[in-house]
């Protein structure tokens, strides 16, 4: 960022929380490729070891909560400090939360080994994780250079995967109409699609994070949002 | 998501009590000050923070003439109070400074008793028509102060008696007792201990409700805890100027920014 602190302790503490934040989107982005995955392969073992992960990154989270309340007491931070600190607890918080989810889409997965599902239907589900995957990357990226254009840049992606999830959503509806045996089934992927979704959501935010800690302010003018379609797709006509 | 924005424009700004136009201060031939514009917002608190030897203290002065004391200290440029040029060949420097009082860096009561320090200058100044008044007027003083309690059953001991922290408000009941407009305050708090500080501070945001208030502190977390306005200096000049939960968070100016991170080389 700036130049370094006349204490150089402050710096080493700002260092390791942005450290502690990396080791969790690293993680979060192994967590996101292997459910995807145990669900493509239906590999149950794969499944399992995504949901084994889980409190690895719980634990970060905390470790995330101790460093900041510890800088936040010892040091007083200001300014660009400041606002290093307050992004890191809820970026945490983010990839936190986008690890649930993908623990969610592998906990599914597990279940929908013994269900009938179209297997275009999990091809939807991949095809919406990509982007997905991709943009999750891409904030990590832009988080450890501390680059707003290209946080910018992934913030804007989100619409596509809003469409996505809207496509895949009317998919799934019309395979359980054709065969109403596929609905538990397409009843799970439909929720991890949404997981998915969400996931992206989490992304835009930590994109948003990104430049504020930078800049002091997220993207103000308003994402075209592409779901809005998706309600009148849900409404009986 | 909506991530917090910081508001980055001063709206509907209080007037300014006090106002530098173009100060420049030189002690000898070395210049300490440059070109510096400044409002003072009234019944506000303004901070003025900086390293040592930015110009801070040197402005603090000129806004009641102290430098005129200073052997070799030239002030040019422009200083109004309300509008008036307090540099005018017609002001009377005494008067001026009945409007203007100050609180310095270390308590200085004078070696006379509580009661003595308060009503010196309403005295001196005619403010009180009898002993009734007087005595009135340095009760009220001390009230403002948070002091009275403290003090009320003792009034006839030296000034000098006191804590550190009682002292200071000793100055800041004497300094309000002439009914000044504004109070410049030299690092009121740098000989004082937390508790007393606090004292302080929670005394400086009462008074801005009938004083306007300026404020030379070492301390930035001072700064951010009492003013509402703050002026960062650094070598003479006014880097940066705004309203102080803006200057605190969003900085402007990469040396403001350096400066309250703690990064200043």
């Amino acid at each position: 960022m700036a130049s370094e602190h006349t204490v150089r302790r402050f710096d080493q503490d700002l260092d390791q929380l942005s450290a502690t934040i990396s080791e969790m989107g690293g993680l979060a982005e192994v967590q996101i490729a292997d459910a995807l995955r145990a669900l493509r392969d239906r590999d149950g073992a794969l499944a399992e070891r995504v949901i084994s992960t889980d409190p690895k990154i719980d634990a970060l989270d905390a470790r995330v909560q101790d460093q900041t309340v510890q800088l936040l007491a010892l040091r007083q931070p200001m300014a660009v400090d400041l606002r290093v600190v307050l992004s890191s607890i809820k970026i945490a918080a983010a990839l936190e939360r986008i690890a649930d989810y993908a623990k969610n889409t592998a906990k599914r997965s597990l279940v929908l080994r013994d269900a009938s599902v179209p297997p275009a239907a999990i091809a939807g589900i991949d095809r919406l994780g990509r982007p997905v995957q991709a943009a999750l990357k891409d904030v990590l990226d832009a988080f450890a250079n501390g680059d707003v254009d290209k946080a910018r840049a992934v913030w804007e992606r989100d619409e596509e995967i809003d469409q996505s999830y809207t496509a895949l959503f009317r998919e799934l509806l019309t395979y359980m109409m054709e065969d109403p045996r596929s609905i538990t089934g397409c009843t799970h992927l439909l929720f991890m699609a949404k997981n998915i979704e969400r996931a992206g959501d989490h992304i835009t935010n930590i994109a948003e994070l990104v430049s504020f800690r930078r800049t002091g302010h997220g993207f103000a003018d308003r994402r075209p949002k592409g779901s809005a379609d998706l309600y009148s797709a849900a409404a009986p006509r | 998501m909506t991530v917090l924005n910081i508001a980055t424009s001063i709206d509907a700004l209080p007037p300014p009590k006090m106002q530098g136009d173009k100060v420049n201060v030189y002690y000898g031939a070395k210049q300490a000050l440059f070109d510096v514009d400044l409002s003072v917002r009234e019944r506000h608190v303004t901070a003025l923070i900086g390293p040592s030897g930015c110009g801070k203290s040197t402005f603090l002065r000129c806004l009641n003439r102290m430098n005129d004391v200073v052997e070799g200290a030239r002030v040019e440029g422009r200083i109004a109070l309300d509008g008036q040029d307090i540099y005018d060949r017609g002001v009377d420097v005494v008067q001026l400074r009945a409007r203007i009082g100050m609180v310095f860096q270390k308590p200085n009561p004078f070696p006379k008793s509580i009661y003595e320090n308060v009503a010196y200058g309403p005295r001196i100044h005619g403010l009180a028509a009898g002993r009734a008044e007087l005595d009135a007027i340095v009760e009220t003083s001390l009230r403002r102060a948070g002091l009275w309690k403290e003090v009320s059953d003792r009034l006839d001991q030296p000034g000098t008696s006191l804590s550190g922290g009682q002292q200071q408000r000793l100055c800041i009941a004497r300094a309000i007792a002439v009914s000044p407009e504004v109070i410049l305050m030299d690092e009121p708090c740098s000989a004082l201990d937390p508790i007393a500080t606090a004292t302080i501070e929670e005394l400086i945001d009462e008074l801005r409700q009938n004083f306007t208030i300026v404020i030379v502190t070492h301390s930035m977390q001072q700064a951010a805890r009492v003013s509402q306005f703050t002026a960062f200096f650094h070598l003479g000049v006014v880097v940066e100027y705004g309203e102080t939960p803006r200057v605190f968070t969003t900085p402007v100016e990469k040396r403001t920014q350096d400066y309250i991170t703690g990064r200043f080389g």
